[in-house]
């Protein structure tokens, strides 16, 4: 049973490299949001249920979600265009 | 300070918090072979003492109660921070209004997106309730069952628009909701004090293993950390989306 | 094999702190933070780990297998909730220092003193 934690962990530590190496944030909060899934496999492997549950509903849900939600407000800020347009419902034919 | 200097102070930095941990980890045992004293006593008298069948809610709720409440404080400061950060003193409900209303016109997305989270978001909340109730019993507790009704609530933003979040979890009651969770958890550790014991004494009837009703104070425990856990995530998310519905003016003028 | 799992959690710590180090933008910065926290709950997990044993549930399995160590998974789970919020924290920093000084590059906001 070694050689499932062992490839459980290094399948992490590829993930979490392709993380650091993504620059925007829109694309890196995808691959974080996939490193989480491996990293819950990973704590499965490691006989670590309770864990591995709340890693898989934060990591893979909650953590992208903030991060896009961030991004998407700086797009606001940075200057109203046609770029972050669909994130309301604003009413353009007019 | 020039960035060269700067990333070769960086380097040396990086060098001897290497090493450090190198020769940390060599000194630790072999991966399997640790031991632990303290986790093989509170493995080998917990579920008589507790009558839980879940060790590491007991150990949570229980054994290391008063870790917990430190924690969940963490994540009450974290929240109210954000919305200190984020919340402005703007008239908020006209411009939720104007959001509404333009929802009702032009809803986005397509119906597919909308029929598949009302499926789908719907069992999950069923799931994210069965796992906060059954901490005691499976792998679950509040934490992870909070986080999960969380999770819920952000797909139903990402299913339908911000209008469908706002009806689902007015402000207001989302603030009770998150308050209530972290009152909840101090104060049923207070119920140990007057129970004559520690605080955080698990001073109500244990029940017999196995039941839904079981382990004391858990079950109780687990409910207000759920109910925190997902105040907390709902605040987060409506603190960021509100701030952004309020600060783009109302296009009702603009398009006139 | 027998130091593989610190050494994971130690790469995944370098390879965090050098995102940081190296970043250009604020939310990269947070989720290369991120990546550091979790490699706290992968040490903290092997650390637990034990040989041929089983999770800490004792329902459903005979009541002499061994169980790894139940404290560390307790420490670890209230921290992944946690540290998620601590996360949305420095994301709504990073959203008010873009609303304040208009960029979010680590680089240039020492050059914008208000």
């Amino acid at each position: 049973m070694m050689a499932l934690q062992a490839v459980a962990l290094t399948v992490v530590a590829i993930a979490a490299t392709a993380v650091v190496l993504v620059d925007d944030p829109v694309r890196q909060s995808m691959v974080a949001s996939i490193m989480g899934l491996f990293l819950t496999s990973a704590f499965f492997a490691l006989q670590a249920p309770d864990v591995a549950l709340s890693m898989l509903a934060v990591s893979t849900v909650v953590i992208p979600a903030l991060i896009l939600l961030a991004a998407a407000r700086v797009r606001e800020i940075a200057g109203p265009g046609p770029r972050s347009g669909d994130d309301h419902d604003r009413d353009e034919g007019g | 300070m020039p960035p060269r200097v700067r990333t070769l102070l960086m380097g040396l930095a990086a060098a001897s918090l290497l090493g450090l941990y190198v020769w940390g980890a060599a000194g630790l045992p072999d991966f399997g072979d640790t031991v632990s004293v303290y986790g093989t006593k509170v493995a080998s008298v917990v579920s008589a003492e507790r009558q839980t069948t879940n060790m590491v809610s007991a150990v949570v709720f229980d054994y290391r109660g008063f870790d917990t409440l430190g924690e969940e404080m963490i994540l009450f400061i974290s929240v109210v921070a954000v919305a200190l950060l984020l919340r402005d003193a703007r008239d908020e409900t006209f411009e939720v209004t104007a959001e509404a209303e333009r929802a009702e016109r032009s809803p986005r997305g397509s119906d597919a997106v909308r029929a598949l989270g009302l499926a789908v978001l719907g069992v999950t909340f069923l799931v994210g309730l069965y796992v906060v109730a059954h901490g005691q019993l499976t792998p679950g507790g509040g934490f992870q069952g909070g986080a999960v009704l969380g999770s819920a609530l952000i797909g139903i933003y990402a299913a339908g628009n911000f209008a469908t979040l706002r009806m689902l979890e007015p402000r207001g009651w989302m603030d009770a909701v998150h308050a209530a969770g972290a009152a909840g958890l101090a104060l049923l550790g207070l119920g140990g004090l007057l129970a004559g014991g520690a605080y955080f004494q698990n001073f109500l009837y244990t029940g017999t293993s196995g039941d839904l009703i079981s382990g004391g104070t858990i079950p109780i425990d687990n409910v207000a950390v759920g109910l925190e856990v997902v105040g907390a995530i709902a605040l987060l998310a409506a603190e960021v989306l509100h701030d952004g519905v309020t600060a783009a003016p109302p296009p009702g003028e603009d398009a006139a | 094999m027998s130091m593989y799992p610190y050494i994971v959690a130690g790469w995944m710590l370098a390879v965090g702190l050098v995102g940081i180090a190296r970043s250009r933008n604020l939310i990269h910065m947070v989720v290369c933070l991120s990546v550091v926290q979790s490699s706290t709950y992968v040490l903290l997990l092997a650390i637990g780990f034990r040989k041929h044993a089983t999770a800490p549930i004792t329902q459903g399995i005979a009541p002499w297998r061994r169980t790894v160590d139940p404290v560390v998974q307790a420490l670890t789970l209230t921290d992944v909730v946690v540290e998620a919020t601590v996360v949305a924290l420095m994301l709504a920093l990073a959203v008010d220092a873009h609303k304040r000084f208009g960029t979010l590059d680590p680089q240039r906001l020492r050059e914008l003193r208000g």
